[in-house]
């Protein structure tokens, strides 16, 4: 007569199951990222055309045209030394307004880079005009 | 002669493998489901070194998307730019603390961010946020 093996219960091993859920649940928590919004925060002038009567000495004009080019106070110079110049004037006159004026043209980007350094230049008042209609 | 009653087997559900199948639905749905993308436009946002995360709560933002064309998207909609004011006017009512985050793209021309801009501070919304990425 035959004798039937005894076969072992088949299952699947469960105990290091919680580990690996684990594992997975950790991996899902680094990877996921939570789209967080970061910019530069501004506060716009309030409606109506408030006519604001400022001393033109303490006026900076920065003009940006379509090809991204910086005219500061009627000098051309590049984006990068807006931040020291502003700091410069800033640290004179602290009641120095800087106006922000763009061509219709003109790329967001370049905007944002002559904003971008003028807030690292920590300037109180950004005037943002816009552009001329 | 009273007929035995033949033992039942005990009536229950297995729970051994109940956390297996918890567990096989929990991967599923992580596989399965993507987060709520971010509705609006597909931008590429500018780039800049001096920003800061928005410190509103996420339900007084509002999200206001311009893409490297001049189309303006609110909450899901293309609009005109001289129809925002019109949109954002109600919101900035029901929520003083009201923010536009502007995701606008790099190679937007201003003209359209600052007709958006006017619109803006036509609905009184002046605190506005640009949206960008580090450099």
């Amino acid at each position: 007569m035959i004798k039937k093996k005894t076969r072992p219960p088949a299952e699947v091993p469960s105990s290091s199951m919680s580990d690996i859920a684990f594992l997975l649940l950790i991996f899902f928590l680094l990877v996921s990222n939570v789209d967080t919004d970061k910019g530069i925060g501004v506060v716009l002038p309030p409606p109506g055309e408030a006519e604001i009567k400022l001393n033109p000495k303490n006026i900076t004009m920065v003009l940006v045209n379509a090809k991204g080019e910086v005219l500061f106070n009627d000098e051309v110079i590049p984006v990068n030394e807006i931040e020291n110049r502003a700091r410069e004037l800033e640290a004179r006159n602290p009641k120095m307004v800087f106006s922000v004026q763009t061509d219709r043209k003109t790329k967001y980007q370049d905007y944002i880079d002559v904003v971008d350094q003028l807030t690292i230049a920590d300037v109180k008042k950004l005037a943002l005009i816009g552009t001329p209609q | 002669m009273a007929i035995k009653k033949k033992s039942k087997a005990r009536a229950g559900i297995p729970t051994a493998s109940m956390s297996d199948i918890i567990f096989m639905l929990l991967i599923f749905f992580m596989a399965a489901t993507s987060l709520k993308t971010v509705e609006g436009l597909k931008v590429k946002l500018p780039r800049a070194r001096s920003i800061a995360k928005l410190d509103t709560p996420k339900r007084s933002v509002l999200y206001v998307f311009i893409d490297r064309t001049g189309r303006i998207s609110i909450q899901d909609k293309l609009m005109n730019a001289e129809d925002v004011s019109g949109v954002i006017y109600p919101l900035r009512q029901n929520d003083n603390r009201l923010t536009i985050s502007l995701r606008a793209d790099q190679e937007t021309q201003m003209g359209v961010v600052s007709d958006v801009q006017n619109e803006l501070r036509d609905a009184s919304a002046l605190k506005v946020n640009y949206s960008a990425k580090h450099k």
